[in-house]
């Protein structure tokens, strides 16, 4: 079902791990480079604490896009916890397709300390891929629907 | 039930003029649990923190959110001002509309709307903080240089100043690395083994040095101010102690046909060696891939001959256990093997050497005592041509894309030195570029070609061939002529990449450090750390971390121990307690969250448990070394169980925040 409404409005989480991409997302808010609302950032140490649970999560409760940022591979904080990410969301997203839900609601980014204008540039161009998509209305469990 | 307190910051005008404060405070007071609701100007300012501790013993807070700047910025000052008051500082968690919300939205209107969604959510995440305590670590006080080059030397030396036992792990027979093998430094052409050997004897005569030579690392155990190293002495089959270093067994030692590694091979030593006169420790050491009395029990000439009873046939790898708490590596580097370079018919012709072989061949205590002669034929070469960049930046698979930044200097050091000495001698330099920043470094070159006559020539080799008449041709183009040029050589000096010693991997690997592609070992920051590596407890010094020259070596390994002594002098770290924790209900024993830690903070123990019919039951649990653990989480997702957790950033926790930003 493809929605043309512009005024859709996707709600999106952003994980972003605390040493890049976290920093990323910071030096962008200091540069004033501007992305959407829409697009809400929960820290997490790396990226590899985020567990695929908490991306169906958040579409079950009603997000319609999910993006996960990290360190460059080889840059990882911890060392090895990008390339964990790495293979679980390769995992999830043949899950993904198997739930039925668009895989491109979902995606995984490298953005370093360094690169506020890749942040922006990323979360704007996302926002605008899950606002072509639709409303996410899949997973989305209609109980935990506002009223 | 919990009493939360809710701070929204102004911070003057930077948040105040794109989000309506006022509107965000009111808007966060309804949520369950907030007692109290407030903005102010500037929150971290003084009286701002006054605002929050007052609000904390007023309300009885047990837990406190400020929506503000971002966490990387004040999260600490709020956790102090929570602390000062008697509330644990892991209850306070930072909202950051700042950064992520005023500084990049426009409208009021739905900034305002973010501004109370990450308000909300952090809420949300502060209902299921839990206290949080850090642990403290002692801290050995001992310190563990691995390579004995200059580097090491110089930081063993800082660290022993300070007052600090440490140890040196050197896997040759002897220290001095490098430096040991060179004939003068540029820029100053001092001869390396006057400045070096006062450095040598200094540390084996330090109190607090001791030398571990012949000897490597065999396993790595512990983290920061807290680490068991297991060091293997190797058999040299002559006991260190009783050994005087006379030499009598060298001199006595039929098997003389060993190629000598300390001069590259250029000529020979005995079986029993002690690699050059100022060694230390000056200890013979047997070769078993030549001595005859290990390999087929026969000779035992040296026993015979030693007065003081060293030598033990029988001796066996040996290894001990030490507690050190801070490692610094110091592995140096070599020059690549060119063996891929047939067209510079290096393994052809004895005649075609490279530039640490020019430096054997030139020294005073090298094969030929310090005249240069032709390994061929041992006459005298007139005409010499220099190859730069041998194996350095190449983009073929073949060489190293990196500069080695040291080749420059010292080839138009080789260069002065032979036109010195050997007036009557031509010498050739083929460059790509002159790189020669650094101090009186450009001085130095521009001597070379204009006081020296040294023929510098812009252009690449081709090709080096061997003659029938002794003599070697050299092919090149010279790129500002655009001529193609053949010199009648009698020998070339080549240059040669360096990269890091071979062992450096497999160590990075028992330290748990970083390496780039190339094998140097990585920094914890390229500008702001230089000299730490990202692993905590564990310091750069030298040329293992990229290619240096002795001043910077020397700098660097200076700086590695100033920040090791830093650790030292502390008696116990704070750890931070944001760690993983296993629940040993649910834990099924499966090994998945080993697997994947990347700092072998996870063991298992069999522990008992009571069982719901009374019985007991032995089970295989994890259980997370707090102060090992680094908190990256990586164990969680991988529990198949459930049992793993993130103190800090729990399960709940951030499952909590998702509900509230999508609700
Ligand atoms: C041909 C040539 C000429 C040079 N001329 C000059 C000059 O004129 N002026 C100048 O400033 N610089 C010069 N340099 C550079 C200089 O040699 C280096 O800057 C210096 O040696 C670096 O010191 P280091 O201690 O880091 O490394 P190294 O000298 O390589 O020492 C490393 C030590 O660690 C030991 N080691 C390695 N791995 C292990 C292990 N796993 N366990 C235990 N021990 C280990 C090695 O055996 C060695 O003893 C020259 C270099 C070359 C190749
Ligand atoms: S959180 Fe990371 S460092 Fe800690 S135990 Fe788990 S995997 Fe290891
Ligand atoms: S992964 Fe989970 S169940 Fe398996 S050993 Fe670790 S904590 Fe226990
Ligand atoms: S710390 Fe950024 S991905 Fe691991």
């Amino acid at each position: 079902m493809q929605v043309n409404d512009n005024n859709f409005q996707p709600v999106i989480v952003a994980f972003c791990c605390n040493w890049c991409s976290y920093a990323g997302a910071d030096l962008s808010g200091t540069n004033r480079l501007n992305y959407p609302t829409n697009v809400k950032i929960i820290r997490v140490p790396c990226s590899c604490r985020v567990n695929p649970m908490f991306i169906l999560r958040a579409f079950q409760k009603g997000a319609d896009g999910v993006i996960i940022c990290g360190c460059h591979p080889g840059d990882c904080h911890y060392t090895s916890g990008n390339y964990y990410t790495r293979r679980r969301i390769t995992l999830l997203y043949s899950m993904l397709d198997f739930l039925g839900i668009e895989r491109n609601r979902t995606r995984l980014e490298w953005v370093s300390a360094a690169e506020g204008a890749k942040f922006a540039a990323t979360m704007q161009q996302f926002t605008e891929d899950v606002r072509k998509l639709g409303p996410n209305r899949r997973l989305e469990d209609l109980r935990c629907r506002k009223q | 039930m919990q009493r939360i307190g809710v701070f929204v910051c102004h911070c003057g005008t930077n948040i105040a003029a794109t989000v309506d404060v006022k509107a965000v405070a009111e808007a966060l007071s309804h949520e369950p649990g907030v007692v109290i609701s407030q903005d102010y100007q500037y929150m971290c300012s003084e009286s701002g923190q006054n605002l929050v501790k007052d609000a904390i013993k007023e309300h009885k807070l047990t837990g406190v959110v400020v929506c503000s700047c971002s966490p990387r910025m004040h999260e600490n000052t709020f956790r102090k001002a929570a602390a000062s008051v008697g509330l644990n500082p892991y209850l306070v968690e930072i909202a950051n509309i700042r950064e992520q919300c005023s500084w990049i939205h426009k409208d009021i209107a739905t900034a305002t709307d973010k501004a109370v969604i990450l308000g909300k959510a952090a809420v949300a995440k502060v209902h299921l903080n839990a206290p949080l305590t850090a642990g403290e670590s002692p801290v050995a006080k001992r310190a563990l240089v691995i390579g004995g080059g200059i580097a090491g030397i110089q930081t063993a030396l800082d660290i022993a100043e300070a007052g600090f036992d440490v140890d040196i792990v050197e896997k040759k027979s002897t220290i001095g690395g490098k430096m040991a093998q060179i004939d003068k430094t540029f820029p100053t052409l001092d001869c390396a083994a006057c400045i070096l050997t006062p450095k040598m004897v200094e540390a084996s005569q330090n109190e607090h040095i001791t030398i571990h030579s012949f000897s490597e690392v065999s396993e790595v155990k512990g983290f920061v101010g807290n680490f068991t190293v297991t060091i293997k002495k190797k058999a040299r089959y002559v006991d260190e102690v009783k050994c005087t270093g006379c030499g009598a067994c060298v001199e006595k030692c039929p098997m003389k046909k060993v190629p000598n590694e300390f001069n590259e091979g250029l000529d020979n030593r005995h079986a029993v060696y002690i690699p050059f006169a100022q060694a230390v420790p000056k200890v013979a050491t047997i070769d078993p891939n030549y001595c005859m009395m290990l390999k087929n029990g026969k000779c035992g000439i040296c026993s015979k001959v030693c007065t003081a009873g060293a030598i033990d046939y029988k001796q066996q790898d040996r290894f001990i256990e030490q507690k050190y708490g801070a490692i610094i590596v110091a592995t140096g580097f070599n020059p690549i093997n060119l063996d891929k370079y047939d067209e510079f018919a290096y393994n052809q012709c004895p005649d075609v050497v490279t530039s640490l072989e020019l430096e054997r061949l030139m020294n005073a205590a090298g094969p030929n005592g310090g005249t240069l002669l032709r390994p061929s034929d041992k006459t005298h070469p007139h005409t010499i041509v220099f190859v730069q960049c041998v194996g350095s930046r190449c983009d073929d698979e073949k060489g190293k894309p990196y500069c080695s930044k040291i080749c420059c200097m010292y080839t138009a050091k080789h260069a002065m030195l032979i036109r010195e000495k050997y007036p009557d001698t031509e010498v050739y330099v083929f460059y790509i570029d002159v790189r020669t920043p650094g101090k009186n470094f450009d001085e130095f070159y521009r001597r070379a070609v204009e006081q020296y006559n040294v023929h510098y020539i812009k252009g690449m080799v081709g090709k080096v061939t061997p003659k029938s008449d002794g003599k070697i041709d050299v092919q090149a183009s010279d790129l500002l002529s655009n001529e193609q040029l053949h010199i009648n050589a009698d020998m070339v000096v080549l240059a040669a990449a360096i990269e890091p010693d071979k062992t450096a991997r497999p160590l990075a690997t028992m330290l748990t450090t970083q390496m780039d592609t190339n094998d140097f070992f990585t920094e914890a920051h390229p500008k702001l750390r230089p000299v730490e590596s990202a692993t905590a407890g564990i310091f750069l010094s030298g040329a293992c971390q990229g290619p240096k020259d002795i001043p910077e070596t020397v700098a660097q390994a200076s700086a590695a121990a100033a920040k090791a002594i830093g650790l030292l002098v502390k008696n116990s770290i704070t750890c931070n307690p944001c760690v993983a924790h296993s629940d040993e209900l649910l834990c099924n024993g499966c090994s998945s969250c080993e697997k994947v830690c990347p700092y072998g903070a996870i063991t298992y123990q069999d522990k008992e448990f009571r069982m719901p019919d009374r019985t007991t039951a032995i089970r295989r649990v994890a259980s997370v070394n707090p102060a090992v653990c680094q908190g990256c989480g990586a164990c969680t997702v991988a529990c198949p169980s459930g049992a793993m957790d993130l103190n800090g950033f729990s399960n709940s926790q951030i499952m909590a925040e998702v509900d509230a930003i999508c609700k």
